[in-house]
C-alpha cells in the first residue's frame, strides 16, 4: 500500500516537473479568492548554482530559436592564408577568430556564435549574430583592418603648394614615429571633467610608453598626429614631454563614435585578411510569422491525428493520444534542457517526429489485436504483441537515426555539409526518434497496463 | 487475405507512368536550382498586398542597373512578399537597389531576408550534399543487406529505394516547373529522410513474409507475400496517414518558407508507403520465381 502511494507521488512529481519545464517563461497570476488577493507569476524554472570556485551558473528552461526564426545575421568569412607559412596558419586563424569574437562582444550581441570551419586547405569563420538587423554595420565592424599609427612632422610633399601644405596638419604629418597600435595596451572611453565630452584614452605598454616619451620630447611645440588607417583622428600640439604612458584622443566624438574607436584600437588589425563569402540576414517579423504559422499547422495536424486514432482504435487510441501528448511534452522539455536551438526545418522535424511517434503505437496495437485474434488471453496478448512490435520499431528507426547522424555531422567532418538548417532538422528528428523509442517502451506500456485491462 | 499479387502488372504500370512523367519533366524543364548550389543573391521584401504582381521584371532590372547586378528571377510566394534572385549583388549594394526599386514602383519595401552565397560556397555545397546523399544511401543499403540475409529480399528493397528516389526527383521537378519549388539543401534533406521511411515499411512486410514462411512452409511465395501484405496493410496505411496529416497541415498552413520542404517530405512518404507492397514485394516474388 505504502509502496503504491510512493509510486503515485513519484509519477505526480515527474509529471509536474515535466509540465513546469514546458511552461512559458512567465505567466502572470492575478486573482482574488475570498479575502486573499494573489498577485504573482509562474513560469518555467530557472536554476542557479555555484561551483567550487564560486562561479555562478544559471540555467533557464526557455525555447531557443535560431537566426531564421528570431531574426539576425549569419556570415561566413573566408580567410586568405596564402601569405602565411603552413605552420602559422592554425595560430593565425584562431587569433583571428578571437579578435572577431572580441569585436562582436563589444558590439553588444547576446549569445553570438563564432566558429572556424575547415574545408580542405580553406579556412572559414562563421559568425552568427542573433538579433542583429543592420548587417552592413556588422560586416564593417568584423572585417575592418584598424591600424593605429602615430606620425610627426616631416618633409612636405613637393607636389603640393607650400601655402596649402603648411596650413593643413595632414600634409605636415608625414614621418612615421614607429609607435603603432601594437604598443597600445588598452584604449578606453573617458569623459572630459569640464564639459563631459567623450574622448578616447590610450594606455601604452612599457615599450610604447618610452617611445611616446621620446616622441613628445622631441616634438614639444609641434604637431603629433594619430591616424587610424589613413584617417587622421587628432593632431594635438605637444605641450610638454609625456612620461606616464597615456595619451588622449579628443575630437568631435559622440559617445558611440568614441566607443567604436576604442573597439577598433583594442582589436587592432586582423592577422589574416578575410573576405565575406556568404551571408544571411533575416528580419524578426518574418521569423515570428513562420513560428506562429508552423505551430498552428502542428496543432491542427496533432488534432487530426488524435481524432483519427480515437475513431479508429477507440480506447487504445485514447491511450495512444495521452502517450503522444506526453511524448510532445518530453521532447519539447528536452529541447529546452539541452538546449536545442530550434530552426524552422527543426520545427518541421519535430512535427514529422510526432507523426512517426504514432507509428510505434500503431505497430504495438496491431500486434496486440493480432494476438487477440489468435485467441490468446488478454494479458498474454498485450505482452507478446508488445514484444514483437518492439523488434520492428527498433529495426525501423535505425536507418532514420543513421541518416540523421550523417546530416547532423556531429564531428564536423569537412567532407559533409555543415549547414545550420539541415543540422537543425536532423537534430530534432533524431531527438524525436530516440524519445519515441523511450515513450514506446516505457510510457505506452505503463499506460496499457493501467488502463487497458479486460473490458 | 486479398490477392494483391494478381494485379502486379497494374502496380508496374502506375510506377512507370509516374516515373515516366517525372523523367519527362526532368529532361524537359529540369530544376530551379537554389542559390544554395549556384551561388547568388536572394532577397525577400515585405510589400503591401496592393503591390503583389505589380512589380515587373523591367522594374527590377531598372533597379539593378544602379548596382550593376544581373536579374535572374522574381516571384510572389504569398500576398505580402516579393522574392528577387540576382547575381553579382553583395550585401553592401542591396540598400541602393532597394531604394531604386522603391522609387520606381512607389512601393514600400521592407527587407525581410537577404541571402548571399558566394560561387565557391555553392560549388562546395553541391559536392558535400552529393557525398551526404551517397553516404546516406550506402548506409540504408548496408542496413538492408544486414537486415535481410536473403539476397532476393535485399535486391527487392534496393529496387524499391531506387523507385522512390526517381519518383521524388521527378515529381519535384514537376512541382518546380508549375509552382516554383526550388532544388535546395532542404529538399535533399527531405529526400534522404523519406528514403529511410520507405525502408521501414519494406522491413515490416519482409519480416512478416519470413514469419509466415516458417509457419506455412508449403505455401507459394505469392501466397506468403499476399498474406504478409494483407496483414501489414492496415498498419502501413494508418501510420502513413498520421505522418500525412502532419505534413498536409504543414503544406497548407505552415507558411511559404518551408512549404516545398513539406511537399518533398510528403511526396517521399507517399511513395515510400506505396513502394513497399507494390514494388518491393512484386520484385521479390519475381526474383524468387526466376531462381527456381
Amino acid at each position: 500500500m505504502i509502496f503504491r502511494i510512493v509510486k503515485i507521488v513519484m509519477v505526480a512529481l515527474a509529471l509536474g516537473g515535466l509540465i513546469w519545464i514546458n511552461l512559458p517563461s512567465r505567466i502572470p497570476l492575478q486573482f482574488t479568492l475570498g479575502d486573499i488577493a494573489v498577485d504573482t507569476s509562474i513560469g518555467s524554472p530557472v536554476l542557479s548554482w555555484q561551483d567550487g570556485s564560486g562561479q555562478q551558473f544559471t540555467k533557464k528552461f526557455e525555447t531557443k530559436f535560431g537566426l531564421d526564426l528570431q531574426g539576425g545575421s549569419h556570415f561566413v568569412f573566408e580567410a586568405d592564408t596564402s601569405k602565411l607559412n603552413a605552420s602559422d596558419v592554425e595560430d593565425a586563424i584562431s587569433s583571428t577568430r578571437n579578435i572577431i569574437e572580441r569585436r562582436v562582444n563589444l558590439f553588444g550581441v547576446a549569445e553570438p556564435s563564432i566558429q572556424v570551419l575547415r574545408s580542405g586547405q580553406t579556412y572559414r569563420i562563421s559568425v552568427d549574430l542573433p538579433g542583429v538587423k543592420d548587417h552592413q554595420e556588422a560586416i564593417n565592424l568584423i572585417g575592418q583592418t584598424a591600424q593605429l599609427v602615430f606620425k610627426e612632422e616631416g618633409e612636405l610633399d613637393p607636389s603640393i603648394p607650400i601655402s596649402i601644405a603648411t596650413q593643413s596638419a595632414i600634409f605636415r604629418l608625414t614621418k612615421d614615429t614607429g609607435l603603432t597600435g601594437k604598443d597600445v595596451r588598452k584604449a578606453q572611453v573617458t569623459f572630459n571633467s569640464e564639459n563631459a565630452e567623450p574622448s578616447v584614452q590610450l594606455s601604452f605598454n612599457d615599450e610604447g610608453a618610452s617611445k611616446f616619451a621620446d616622441i613628445t620630447k622631441r616634438n614639444v611645440g609641434k604637431l603629433v598626429g594619430i591616424f587610424l588607417d589613413a584617417d587622421l583622428l587628432t593632431a594635438p600640439v605637444v605641450q610638454t614631454e609625456i612620461l606616464d604612458g597615456t595619451a588622449i584622443i579628443t575630437g568631435q566624438f559622440t559617445v558611440e563614435s568614441a566607443k567604436s574607436l576604442a573597439v577598433s584600437i583594442n582589436s587592432g588589425a586582423l592577422p589574416v585578411p578575410i573576405q565575406l563569402v556568404q551571408s544571411e540576414t533575416v528580419g524578426p517579423s518574418l521569423g515570428a510569422r513562420d513560428v506562429s504559422l508552423s505551430l498552428f499547422a502542428g496543432v491542427v495536424g496533432l488534432v487530426c491525428v488524435i481524432l483519427f486514432m480515437i475513431i479508429y482504435y477507440g480506447r487504445l487510441g485514447l491511450i495512444a493520444s495521452v502517450g503522444l501528448l506526453l511524448y510532445g511534452l518530453i521532447t519539447h522539455g528536452l529541447f529546452r534542457a539541452i538546449p536545442v536551438v530550434l530552426t524552422l526545418p527543426g520545427i518541421a522535424g519535430f512535427i514529422l517526429s510526432i507523426g512517426m511517434a504514432v507509428d510505434s503505437n500503431i505497430l504495438i496495437f496491431e500486434r496486440i489485436k493480432e494476438e487477440l485474434r489468435l485467441g490468446k488471453p488478454h494479458q498474454t496478448a498485450v505482452r507478446i504483441g508488445f514484444g514483437k512490435a518492439m523488434d520492428a520499431i527498433k529495426d525501423a528507426n535505425v536507418t532514420t537515426l543513421i541518416v540523421a547522424f550523417i546530416l547532423f555531422n556531429p564531428l564536423n567532418w569537412e567532407f559533409l555539409p555543415q549547414f545550420g538548417l539541415v543540422k537543425g532538422f536532423a537534430l530534432t528528428l533524431a531527438i524525436g526518434v530516440i524519445t519515441s523509442l523511450f515513450t514506446g517502451v516505457f510510457i505506452t506500456r505503463r499506460l496499457l497496463k493501467v488502463f487497458y485491462t479486460r473490458s | 487475405m486479398i490477392r494483391f499479387s494478381k494485379y502486379n502488372w497494374l502496380y508496374a504500370l502506375i510506377s512507370l507512368v509516374v516515373i515516366g512523367t517525372g523523367i519527362y519533366s526532368m529532361v524537359r524543364w529540369g530544376y530551379r536550382v537554389s542559390i544554395d548550389f549556384t551561388g547568388g543573391t536572394e532577397v525577400t521584401y515585405g510589400i503591401g498586398e496592393e503591390f503583389v504582381d505589380t512589380i515587373s521584371k523591367e522594374d527590377i532590372e531598372a533597379g539593378l542597373k544602379s548596382v550593376n547586378a544581373t536579374y535572374q528571377s522574381h516571384e510572389y510566394p504569398d500576398d505580402t512578399s516579393l522574392v528577387v534572385r540576382v547575381s553579382d549583388m553583395d550585401e553592401q549594394s542591396e540598400p541602393q537597389f532597394r531604394e531604386a526599386l522603391a522609387k520606381r514602383t512607389s512601393a514600400q519595401l521592407s527587407l525581410l531576408r537577404l541571402n548571399v552565397v558566394g560561387p565557391v560556397i555553392g560549388q562546395e555545397a553541391i559536392q558535400k550534399t552529393l557525398i551526404a546523399v551517397g553516404l546516406g544511401i550506402m548506409a540504408i543499403l548496408g542496413y538492408i543487406f544486414f537486415a535481410f540475409k536473403r539476397a532476393s529480399f535485399a535486391f527487392a528493397a534496393v529496387v524499391a529505394l531506387l523507385h522512390d528516389l526517381l519518383v521524388v526527383l521527378g515529381m519535384y521537378s514537376l512541382v518546380g516547373h508549375f509552382f516554383g519549388a526550388q532544388l535546395d539543401t532542404l529538399f535533399v534533406t527531405g529526400l534522404l529522410t523519406t528514403l529511410t521511411f520507405s525502408t521501414h515499411d519494406t522491413i515490416v512486410i519482409f519480416d512478416k513474409i519470413r514469419e509466415y514462411r516458417k509457419s506455412h512452409p508449403h505455401e507459394s511465395i505469392e501466397t506468403l507475400s499476399d498474406m504478409a501484405v494483407s496483414a501489414t496493410m492496415a498498419r502501413s496505411i494508418n501510420n502513413s496517414l498520421t505522418i500525412v496529416f502532419m505534413l498536409v497541415a504543414l503544406v497548407l498552413l505552415g507558411g511559404s518558407s518551408i512549404r516545398f520542404f513539406a511537399v518533398a517530405l510528403l511526396m517521399g512518404t507517399l511513395t515510400g508507403v506505396y513502394s513497399s507492397p507494390f514494388v518491393a514485394a512484386p520484385v521479390m516474388m519475381w526474383i524468387e520465381k526466376w531462381r527456381k
